[in-house]
């Protein structure tokens, strides 16, 4: 079984040297601008955020895979996970400050023993909308989690799955060796309960990401490609596909060190910077909550520990929207993932 | 001191790739009606930018250029393009190639054909 670069003792597991990396090298040097100067260069610097809209609430980073590119190194062997006590607060503050979305993500979030209080009392609370990022093979794991989608479904949780590709090759080469099936047959579980099926509101959307060091191609072709290729082959039905650019961190900064791509993607990133997807960066509207409570820019963020800048209050029982929505966003070069492009995101392509 | 890098070893470095665009240098003129007109032939047209990078990944093999390989393997991954379908255009290269030697043994049929009795 493949472990986690925590588990391994990896260099890499310390945040502090993966930033030292992001900042050294070819920024250091000049040889590409640092993600700062280039928003000065068109007066985005400091980057601040609108209104927050979007909760993601990081509830374990335990998992029952190991992707070779995740951004967390989830992974069996990690057991960060958060108490009902910080769900608890996550409820009040949905409440307080009027938070349209609930996103909940892991690790497999469905790992988390609380995971389906946590969701029935955000339906309670009145938010609008629950996503649960899936990796879909968790659907498959163990017979206790054989009820999900009947579970998603009662309480109307949007499912958004990671599926890097229509092929099996691809797919079990980033994921596992298997995981493509698994998927497949999870992913027939959720449309035959009414995921992805017209009329019936229960939306499934799935997640491409480049299955190496290259950007994605046009979200809409892809999602055409997806859609045919699974129609015809799998018989499956969904909603979006939604790309997301791979950011240089944690394993897939591993990825890119081991194979000698580091520089040649960051250059990639730095040429594809797109102003317009500036605007419409997730940080921006999102806030990302970890096991503990502590809150961060976005999910890649609280990989690296940066939390929130500390005037904005750094923990959910510090929760101040007022504060939260006139801070400065925290950024390193790994931001420039998210403006390549046509942007990138939780939701995908922004610009 | 300007470097001149690799040259006197090899004469190819995959760092050029990115030089590209400095052929301007010594002939700015030619060289912006040459990248004006690349760029529009790539665009999105009767053929979809898809197709057209697996066309120049195709002519790439054919004419064996190294630069040229590395650019349009890398786009056709960015444009969704499977390792399936990048080796199908490789093939049809080496048909033609191929093809075009083993075509012309008809000629060699023919004056054997006629120098024989």
């Amino acid at each position: 079984m493949i472990k986690s670069l925590r588990a391994n003792h990896h260099i890499l597991a310390n945040t502090q040297e993966q930033l030292r990396i992001l900042s050294e090298g070819v920024f250091a040097s000049g040889e590409l601008p640092s993600f700062e100067d280039r928003l000065n260069l068109i007066n985005d610097y400091p980057l601040k955020p609108s209104s927050i809209q979007i909760f993601q609430v990081n509830i374990g980073y335990m998992c029952n895979q190991v992707c070779k590119h995740c951004h967390v190194d989830a992974g069996p062997d990690r057991k960060e996970i958060m108490t009902r006590d910080t769900m608890k607060m996550c409820i009040d503050i949905i409440k307080e400050a009027n938070i349209k979305t609930l996103d909940l993500t892991g690790g497999a979030p469905e790992m988390n023993p609380d995971f389906r209080w946590f969701v029935e009392e955000a339906n309670k609370a009145g938010v609008e909308e629950i996503i649960v990022r899936s990796n879909l093979t968790i659907i498959l794991a163990n017979p206790s989690y054989y009820d999900l989608p009947q579970f998603f479904k009662k309480n109307k949780v949007r499912v958004i799955s990671s599926l890097p590709f229509y092929q099996p090759d691809k797919t079990d080469r980033q994921r596992g060796e298997g995981v493509f099936e698994k998927s497949i047959k999870a992913l027939h579980m959720l449309n035959e309960v009414g995921y992805g099926q017209d009329r019936t509101g229960l939306l499934l959307d799935l997640v491409y990401n480049p299955a190496g060091a290259f950007l994605p191609a046009d979200q809409l072709q892809l999602e055409r490609d997806f859609k045919k290729e699974l129609k015809n082959h799998f018989d499956i039905d969904f909603n979006s596909l939604f790309t997301i650019t791979n950011l240089p961190i944690s394993r897939f900064l591993e990825f890119l060190l081991r194979t000698d791509n580091y520089d040649d993607y960051m250059e990639k990133l730095v040429n594809a910077f797109n102003p317009s997807a500036v605007k419409g960066v997730m940080c921006r509207n999102t806030l990302s909550v970890d096991y503990q409570g502590y809150l961060y820019d976005c999910d890649f963020n609280q990989m690296l520990g940066l939390k929130v800048q500390k005037a904005a209050g750094q923990h959910l029982r510090d929760f101040d929207i007022n504060k939260l929505e006139n801070r400065e966003i925290k950024i390193s070069q790994h931001c420039y993932g998210c403006t390549a492009g046509a942007g990138s995101s939780c939701q995908g392509t922004v610009a | 001191m300007q470097t001149i890098p690799f040259m006197e070893k090899t004469y190819y470095d995959p760092a050029d790739l990115k030089k590209f665009g400095d052929v301007a240098e010594f002939g700015p003129e030619l060289a912006k009606k040459f990248f004006d007109y690349y760029g529009d032939v790539f665009k999105e047209g009767a053929l979809t930018a898809r197709e057209k990078s697996l066309i120049a990944l195709a002519v790439a093999h054919a004419i064996q250029c190294p630069y040229c390989i590395d650019a349009y393997t890398s786009d056709s991954l960015e444009k969704g393009i499977t390792d399936e379908q990048m080796m199908e255009a490789v093939h049809v290269t080496t048909a033609i190639r191929g093809g075009a030697s083993l075509v012309h043994s008809v000629q060699m049929m023919n004056k054997s054909k006629k120098l024989s009795m």
